[in-house]
């Protein structure tokens, strides 16, 4: 049996959407934690424990707060720009080709 | 109250005192800066408590009224012409935050050549940024058109930023009779600014300007645009509510009609020129012409069902551009027409008139030269008279 064809329905009119406010304002702060940017990400870094100094740099860095204060990057927000991996003062993270 | 001799920049702002805005841009720029001059004498006087920033540059004012307006205040500021032009970016900001920003604009033209006079060229390139556009043909249609801008943003329905455009030089710095009103009767028709979406509340935290996605900026386009078209309306209604409150007003908010009652030809044109053009029209009448006007007040949104309804059955209707869309023709032109292919206006002949342009002077004799033109079939989708 042939199977249908999935199309997407083109709407007309106000394509109304409950989540539209006007000028674009959020209402619910933290939305931003909805946003995984993680997929973003070509590079991911690889930090070696063992030669960490535990600096805080790659925390502070950081331009998207992904890091926790166990150094750890979190991957659903990390988006690999290697800023960590640039600024860490011992080279102990290196950034890795993600594969898919 | 008695009428008081001032420049048109004096009249606009002290429309802007007495609308109280807390925060006011300014950044100098030929031909606006009297206005943002003699705010800043109201305000070093005591007469008028506002904040005024001092900017580095136009695109700085815009931003700087788009964070005070942000924080729940009334701002102003003013531009003109290269001012504007550097705004550009900052004004769909302005707009599609649904920030009611007023801001008076000296028409000038634009560079290249450098050229400090007037026409319409910068402010109709900022057509499509999502601000209502209101033209104005006097010193006291300024200054009521100022007041009435606040309470056209600010209208629920609308949350838009809105442009007040006055003629540089040719507006701006002639003297004539205004009658300016008191403090008490425009505290009546324009109340305190509640701002209903855009705010810090520290109880009620909100994320203003943020990133939308494929799946939502369409929408929001949408909305904008449905609040532009929503506030013909508003227009019309604020207009005749400031007819009611101070006994002027401005034909139906939207457009403004001379000697149309009887008439078989009209001219459209926009901004001062119109002021020339009564005369003219007068002059015609006498020679057996049955010629009027349809003044052009609002241009964003444009009035198109007004213009088609006012030229209805017209054998002949000549559009007067104070500017050019480059390699196609006048913009007003193109929007009139536009508006009378609705089926229903029947209008003979459309011309249109591109004059004006660099501070040439609009003298009786070129809208004479339009009208009698497209009356005897000789004009065509642009013609330029010098």
């Amino acid at each position: 049996m042939p199977r249908k064809k999935k199309t997407k329905k083109v709407r007309k009119g106000n394509g109304n959407n409950p989540e539209i406010t006007v000028g674009a304002i959020i209402t619910k702060p933290g939305s931003s934690m909805a946003n995984k940017t993680g997929s973003w990400r070509e590079f991911r870094p690889v930090r070696d424990p063992s030669k960490c100094i535990k600096c805080g740099f790659c925390w502070m860095f950081c331009p998207d707060n992904a890091i926790s204060e166990e150094f750890v990057a979190d991957l659903d927000y990390c988006k690999g720009c290697g800023i960590c991996a640039q600024e860490c003062p011992v080279k102990c993270i290196v950034m890795k080709k993600e594969e898919k | 109250m008695a009428k008081q001799v001032i420049e048109a920049s004096q009249a606009v702002a002290e429309a802007v005192k007495l609308c109280s805005p807390s925060v006011i841009a300014t950044y100098p720029i030929t031909p606006q800066t009297h206005i943002v001059e003699h705010i800043a004498d109201f305000v070093s006087n005591g007469d008028f408590d506002a904040e005024i920033i001092d900017t580095e540059s136009e695109h700085s004012s815009m931003s700087a009224c788009i964070g005070a307006q942000g924080t729940g205040v009334r701002t102003f500021t003013a531009t003109a012409s290269q001012g504007l032009a550097l705004m550009h970016e900052m004004l769909f900001v302005a707009s599609g935050m649904r920030l009611p920003i007023v801001m008076a604009v000296a028409n000038r033209a634009l560079s290249a050549p450098i050229n400090i006079w007037n026409d319409h060229q910068d402010s109709i390139s900022e057509r499509d940024s999502g601000w209502i556009q209101l033209y104005v043909e006097s010193s006291q249609e300024a200054f009521d058109t100022i007041i009435q801008a606040y309470k056209i943003a600010e209208n629920k329905n609308v949350l838009l930023p809105v442009m007040v455009c006055l003629d540089g030089f040719t507006l701006s710095h002639v003297w004539e009779p205004v009658e300016i009103a008191k403090q008490s009767k425009v505290n009546s028709f324009l109340p305190k600014y509640n701002p209903i979406h855009a705010f810090l509340d520290p109880k009620k935290p909100i994320t203003q300007g943020p990133v939308s996605y494929p799946d939502t900026y369409m929408h929001f386009k949408k909305m904008q645009h449905d609040a532009m078209k929503e506030s013909i309306d508003i227009i019309k209604k604020v207009n005749s509510e400031f007819r009611g409150k101070f006994k002027r007003g401005y034909g139906d908010g939207l457009i403004e009609l001379y000697r149309m009652n009887d008439a078989d030809y009209a001219l459209i044109g926009m901004g001062t020129l119109c002021s020339t053009a009564r005369v003219v029209i007068d002059n015609l009448r006498k020679e057996g012409i049955k010629a009027g006007m349809i003044k052009v007040k609002t241009y964003r949104p444009f009035p198109s069902e007004a213009i088609s309804k006012a030229a209805k059955g017209l054998k002949g209707i000549a559009v007067i551009d104070r500017d050019i869309s480059t390699g196609y023709e006048g913009a007003l032109y193109s929007d009139t027409r536009s508006a009378l292919c609705d089926g229903k206006s029947e209008v003979g002949t459309i011309s249109g008139f591109i004059t004006g342009l660099g501070g040439r002077d609009i003298t009786p004799q070129h809208i004479e030269k339009a009208l009698k033109d497209m009356i005897f079939g000789k004009g065509t989708k642009e013609d330029w008279l010098f």
